[in-house]
């Protein structure tokens, strides 16, 4: 089957906006007596076709930026962008947020979630997971068998379609789960830990996929606290204490990792692109 | 829409035993109501099937009415009598009646040969009651002008009579004492059945003027059978009666009727009087036992929402909106309650034709059942469902992932 229909072929060209704008995003929790700054003023763009790995340590702000990323959260003053479209605007003198609505028919079309504990449903099969998030964006029901078949195909499990999540090991999970943040043909896929709860050979083999997955054109956001994984990106970004603290381009994304991977590595090294 | 009815399948499906528990609720609540709605509804058909052999187009001209207050009953009581003359004097100006019989009643004891029968009742008719009464002569014919005219000593028995006192053998032209007086029967009736307990079929007819003649006269009140000539003309009828009775009676304007005019709806009103009561106290049962249904589907879904706040997280982050997850839980607890609707409803029409069929009492599936248990479902599953669902829509998507 063609596996191109699925997803963007050639990386976008350089003339292109950028997909996210943050500006002077913060987060505060409110935590009964004291406030907990989670976000102090987060600038942030990202562009097609970036592979970006966000990493920190636990208690710098890392799933807080995701989750705002991913439309799951609203910042409590800042400015967010996403593909030209203005998600929330919250300063002093204006307040202007998407509703509930708009929020979820984000999360819906433009992105594709892949977290670390799967979040898959147990008992549901694994296309039919896979096809949920089609039903919400109300794709007649012929239709979506047939996405969800070819998001099933691209992660290589055609084979396993119809068991349940019970009955899969970890690794093909989180491949369930990546075929289910694919499916809609997302703008950005955002993946929390992917491999934090995964052995480190079938890891390796997930963030195979992902490359894979970028190299064909997507926009990936990864939040790790594990360097080795952060590798695979061509960008890091390190979080310390809700603020920006290095953001870097790494010279061979990578590359050694995934020789040893072959099974899901691009051929080519692929640093140029982003730089 | 289809997809929301899949899901809810789904997740009851999950939890069988413990859908079926809170459908348990449900369906003893719609069970105990609708056995209830059953016999009701048995009892009116059983009346409204007693009371039509008083026919719903006949009217009847009395002293007294029928049902009335104590007050009244001993002021009426001293009302004068309607005479005989009355008939003729109706029968000469309605325009509306029809048929027009007096009706006179006399307990009697009948006798033919060795055979004695107590407690018949006896009634003197003119030849118009057949009509009013629905009698049909299956035998002979039934009286007629020249017998009343002439006060002739001839009787129609009813079916239980002929039964008793003649068994197989043929009772027409033969002679039988009624209270000690010759008449020669000159019919049979059809088999008529009971009223409200009474056998319809134990009298016998004479003419209303043999009777007076016979067993006296004077001290007489004369009760007035008369049929309107379209049953939608009924109430004009009986206005009409009314003032011609007016004038009968001499009154003037402004006086109130020393007499009393009573239909089949009359009775029907005081039974109606009697069960609304009854409905009451059926509805009442329900409503408890909806509530505490309603209760159980309530809590059960506030579990489920609980339990399965990991995977709301999951499909608010998949981009399900607060109106899908609200309406997945909705359509769940409004499917809990259907199931438990029908089968409420399949044991109580069990439970009456059992009653139906082994006991006397009558039980009737009304068609009401339909629109409270289209009810049931809406306002027990939407009400009771509503706050569980709302509870799973607002649920934050993050928090809920993060649930364990």
């Amino acid at each position: 089957m063609n596996i191109t229909r699925n997803n963007r072929v050639s990386p976008p060209d350089n003339g292109q906006g950028p997909l996210i704008i943050l500006k002077s995003v913060t987060k505060v929790y409110d935590m009964g007596k004291e406030k907990v700054h989670a976000l102090r003023g987060i600038d942030l763009t990202i562009k097609p076709n970036e592979y970006i790995s966000i990493m920190g340590p636990s208690g710098s702000g890392k799933s807080t930026l995701m989750n705002i990323i991913g439309c799951l959260d609203t910042p409590t003053s800042g400015r967010y962008e996403f593909e030209g479209e203005l998600v929330c605007d919250v300063t002093d003198s204006s307040l202007n947020k998407m509703n509930d609505n708009q929020l979820a028919g984000i999360r819906n079309r433009k992105i594709g979630f892949v977290f670390q504990t799967f979040n898959l449903l147990s008992r549901t099969s694994a296309l039919r997971n896979v096809e949920l998030p089609l039903i919400y964006a109300g794709v007649h029901r012929r239709q979506r068998l047939e996405r969800a078949g070819v998001a099933m195909e691209q992660v290589g499990l055609t084979d396993r379609s119809s068991h349940r999540p019970s009955e899969l090991s970890g690794g093909e999970r989180q491949r369930v789960a990546i075929a289910r943040a694919l499916v809609t043909q997302p703008t950005i896929i955002l993946a929390d830990e992917p491999t934090g709860n995964l052995d480190s050979v079938t890891g390796q083999g997930i963030m195979g996929l992902l490359d894979n997955l970028h190299q064909q054109g997507n926009t990936i956001v990864l939040v790790t606290h594990e360097a080795h994984i952060a590798e695979h990106a061509h960008r890091v970004i390190h979080l310390l204490d809700g603020q920006i603290d290095k953001d870097e381009l790494t010279v061979n994304p990578g590359r050694t990792r995934r020789r040893r991977h072959v099974e899901a590595s691009p051929s080519k090294p692929h640093g140029e692109a982003a730089a | 829409m289809i997809e929301i009815l899949r899901i809810a399948g789904a997740a009851l499906w999950a939890h069988k035993f413990r859908a079926l528990l809170t459908t348990l609720g449900i369906a003893i609540g719609i069970f105990t109501v609708g056995v209830v709605m059953a016999l009701i509804e048995g009892l009116n058909a059983t009346f409204t099937e007693q009371i039509s052999s008083l026919g719903s187009d006949v009217l009847y001209v009395d002293k007294r009415a029928w049902f009335q207050g104590h007050g009244e009953w001993l002021t009426s009581r001293q009302r004068r009598n309607i005479g005989l003359d009355a008939v003729d004097y109706i029968a000469q100006r309605a325009e509306l009646v029809s048929h027009i019989s007096p009706r006179v009643y006399q307990g009697g004891t009948l006798k033919y040969g060795d055979k004695n029968l107590e407690g018949v009742s006896v009634q003197g008719v003119h030849a118009d009651m057949a009509v009013i009464a629905g009698s049909e002569v299956v035998e002979g014919r039934f009286l007629s002008r020249v017998d009343t005219r002439r006060k002739k000593a001839v009787a129609v028995i009813g079916d239980a009579v002929k039964e008793k006192l003649f068994g197989n053998r043929t009772s027409l032209g033969k002679s039988i004492s009624i209270n000690g007086r010759r008449f020669l029967v000159i019919g049979v009736l059809e088999k008529q059945g009971q009223m409200l307990g009474r056998d319809l079929d134990n009298m016998v007819y004479i003419p209303a003027e043999t009777l007076l003649k016979m067993y006296g006269r004077r001290w007489r009140n004369v009760s007035i059978a008369l049929k309107a000539t379209d049953p939608a003309l009924v109430d004009e009828a009986r206005e009409e009666v009314e003032g011609i009775m007016r004038r009968y009676r001499k009154l003037r304007p402004g006086q109130p009727d020393d007499f009393a005019i009573n239909q089949q709806s009359t009775l029907q009103e005081l039974y109606d009087n009697a069960t609304r009561l009854l409905w009451l106290v059926a509805i009442g049962i329900g409503s408890i036992a909806l509530i505490v249904g309603g209760v159980g589907v309530m809590n059960i879904m506030l579990v489920t929402v609980t339990e399965r706040t990991m995977e709301i997280g999951i499909r608010k982050s998949l981009g399900a909106r607060q109106s899908t997850i609200r309406w997945q839980f909705l359509v769940e607890s409004m499917t809990v309650c259907s199931l438990g609707v029908v089968v409420g409803f399949l044991l109580a029409s069990g439970v009456a034709m059992i009653v139906d069929r082994a006991t006397p009492l009558m039980a009737r599936i009304p068609p009401s059942w339909g629109g409270l248990g289209i009810g049931v479902v809406v306002v027990v599953g939407l009400v009771f469902g509503l706050w569980p669902a709302t509870k799973a829509a607002r649920l934050d998507p993050i928090e809920a992932l993060r649930y364990e």
